[in-house]
């Protein structure tokens, strides 16, 4: 009985049954409220199951539902579907935990103090201290790695495109897609090696040879995609008023894409700046200022970070203290990415008319 | 494509200028200025071959000096004691933690990136889909010392409901076995790499997907395919070279991540064969937690390890790259 109504049903219209369009939200509300029962039932104390008992509901409610009304193949389509924004959510859930209890609790000893002074000899296990030492030996870190790694970066993308052929851009090619996997710690071991080699004591500028080398390859990339956007027609007319090739690339290409090139430069920059591992080898940390990278161990954000958490034995202070720095870390970081986006977007080369 | 093929033959100027009046000066190389900045350019890459190059021969150089002195076996020790006299050490423990590790953070990584990357593409609203891949590229600009602070002290504590489940039900398995030690083991550790290297996978396999012919999908669509047999006879087949090279970029990273592996594991200098259970290292974890205290034996050691750790990475990335590139001739071809 039922079974014929149902194939009149769809022998009556050409779509065939289907749920309708609030279907997902009910399924997902009742396989939420469920998993909550399960969870309060089972007396299990952790969210992260109860997310996932949810999360199985809802791909199994879908298919159930859906296969009863709608036949096998739009079931399977659904719980693809509902797959998909399951694995859309599961990315989401660490990403605003982390953004969350760090700004929770980095805000707590974050204030102008804590960015002004240095640690000194503050005990790990005290409050009190700060990170204006690790900002300046960061600042100086990145910024001599960015003075290095930038023209470098630039000037081989400007090779690879404006000048590259042949076996050797080949190769550069190709070592640059190598360098960019290369990971952060082994790039510190190099630097670490000729130091070793020479005998010499950590200093800032040690580590930020390291990020140089972390830095070159990204720029290259980034920069070769900008570069190959400059319209050809620029460089011909410019080519053929007479102009010289280098002055063309100067006047022409590179103010064309001095947008993008800066995009990339400063994602780089943020990238570098989150580095731990080459400066743990390389700069050591150092909790007084030391304004001269080129003398002796400095103290770096991202090692402050590291320091503060591994070297306290679980103190609530040094704790506090890693957040607040991660918080300012992150904040940097988040900064340079929109920045650079902003001009992306701002000036953005104009490929056609 | 077809603008980096103009790009890279655009005409050099010293042929034509021949017939106009213009013909002084117009070679191209044999101006100053443009030698100056010829050599400039060519130089910096040279400089970046050979600052590969030498990674390569001042870490093999430093690792030779420890491997000489080393009076266990290298590659089989079960040991890392740089301090004795004679110093022993090897490497298998931290190769066996740094594959498992990555191999768990694939096994996460990969189905729910392909996923992410399916949503962006081909699921989320058009108004959603934009705001996601922003918010997964912020997940990318997080800095590693970050999440592992986060795993540390957030993701460990979160993790033990699931390791006492795992343990009561498959822990018969063995490889889900849990004495109850805090869980800084093999599993939070991939969990945590996985969310690190998700991002890059995503972005890698959209970029893939959207490449994807619209005419295979259309005529799928219009043989009353569903979504999912769209994307399962249309795309899929289209972007798996893409996908299976996003996954080895993915991997490059799992193997070579430092601070998020260090801060979360409590390394033992043994193998275990359940992930649950505290213990193991990986490579590049054993270097930064061991550099401290090293001598400079104890570092040269350290350097051998990363340099197993350099050859390692330089392989999958190199797999990863000569598929893309082949790739990219083949869908150049067809375009």
């Amino acid at each position: 009985m039922s079974t014929a109504s149902l194939a009149d049903k769809r022998a009556g219209s050409l779509r065939g049954a289907s749920l309708p369009k609030w279907s997902p939200w009910a399924i997902a509300a009742g396989s939420l409220v469920v998993a909550v029962g399960i969870g309060l039932a089972a007396g299990l104390d952790s969210k992260v199951q109860w997310g996932l008992i949810a999360a199985i509901l809802f791909v199994l409610g879908t298919f159930g539902v859906a296969a009863r009304v709608e036949g096998r193949r739009q079931a399977k389509d659904r719980v693809a579907t509902s797959l998909v924004w399951v694995a859309f959510l599961l990315a989401v859930v660490p990403l605003v935990s982390l953004i969350w209890v760090t700004v929770a609790r980095g805000v707590k000893v974050l204030d102008v103090y804590f960015l002004t002074h240095s640690m000194g000899v503050v005990a790990d296990s005290e409050p009190g201290g700060g990170i204006y030492a690790a900002i300046i030996g960061s600042l100086e870190q990145v910024g001599l790695a960015t003075l290095i790694g930038a023209p470098v970066g630039i000037l081989t993308a400007i090779y690879l495109v404006e000048y590259g052929r042949g076996r050797l851009a080949k190769a550069v090619t190709f070592f640059v897609d190598v360098m960019t996997g290369i990971p952060s710690i082994v790039a510190g071991l190099f630097i670490l090696s000729l130091m070793l080699i020479f005998k010499m004591q950590p200093f800032g500028f040690a580590g930020s040879l390291a990020l140089a080398i972390l830095m070159m390859p990204v720029v290259v990339r980034s920069t070769e995609e900008m570069l190959k956007l400059v319209p050809n027609e620029l460089r011909e007319a410019s080519l053929a008023l007479g102009v010289p090739k280098w002055r063309t690339i100067l006047k022409v290409v590179l103010p064309t894409s001095i947008g993008g090139i800066t995009t990339g430069v400063m994602l780089a920059v943020a990238r570098i700046a989150g580095e731990t591992a080459p400066v743990l080898l390389l700069v050591f940390g150092n909790p007084f200022i030391n304004n001269n990278p080129f003398e002796g161990a400095q103290a770096s954000l991202p090692l402050y970070i590291y320091q503060q958490y591994s070297q306290s034995a679980g103190a609530n202070a040094a704790y506090d203290r890693a957040w607040a720095a991660s918080l300012t870390l992150i904040a940097f970081v988040m900064i340079l990415n929109m920045v650079a986006r902003g001009i992306a977007r701002w000036k953005a080369p104009k490929t056609g008319r | 494509m077809d603008i980096s093929t103009q790009t890279t033959d655009a005409p050099p100027p010293s042929p034509e200028p021949t017939l106009s009046g213009q013909a002084r000066g117009a070679r191209g190389a044999t101006r100053p200025g443009d030698r100056v900045f010829l050599g400039l350019s060519r130089g910096s890459g040279i400089l970046l071959l050979v600052i590969m190059a030498a990674i390569a021969v001042f870490l093999t150089y430093r690792a030779s000096l420890a491997i000489s002195r080393d009076h266990g076996n290298f590659l089989t020790t079960f040991e890392w004691n740089t301090n004795l006299n004679p110093p022993v050490f090897g490497i298998a423990v931290l190769a066996f933690g740094t594959i498992v590790s990555s191999v768990v953070a694939m096994a996460i990584a990969v189905p729910i990136s392909v996923a992410i990357a399916l949503f962006i593409t081909h699921y989320a609203p058009r108004r959603l889909a934009g705001p996601v891949a922003y918010v997964i590229d912020l997940l990318a600009a997080v800095p590693s010392i970050v999440y592992g602070l986060w795993g540390a002290l957030v993701l460990v504590p979160h993790m033990t409901g699931l390791y006492g489940w795992l343990d009561r039900y498959l822990g018969w398995t063995g490889v889900f076995d849990w004495e109850g030690g805090a869980p800084r083991s093999m599993l939070t550790v991939g969990i945590l790499l996985a969310i690190m290297i998700l991002p890059i996978i995503t972005n890698v396999s959209r970029e893939v997907f959207r490449q994807v012919p619209q005419m295979h999908e259309e005529a799928a669509l219009a043989l009353g395919a569903t979504r999912w047999e769209v994307i399962r006879m249309a795309v899929l087949p289209f972007g798996r070279s893409g996908v299976i090279s996003a996954s080895m970029l993915g991997l490059g990273r799992a193997l070579g991540e430092t601070m998020a592996v260090a801060t979360v594991l409590s390394p033992t200098f043994d193998i275990q064969a359940s992930l649950l259970n505290p213990g193991g290292g990986t490579f590049a974890q054993n270097i930064a937690s061991k550099f401290s205290e090293a001598t400079q034996d104890g570092r040269d050691a350290l350097i051998a390890s990363g340099l197993v750790l350099f050859v390692i990475t330089l392989l999958v990335n190199g797999a990863a790259r000569a598929i893309i590139a082949r790739r990219k001739e083949y869908s150049g071809a067809n375009a």
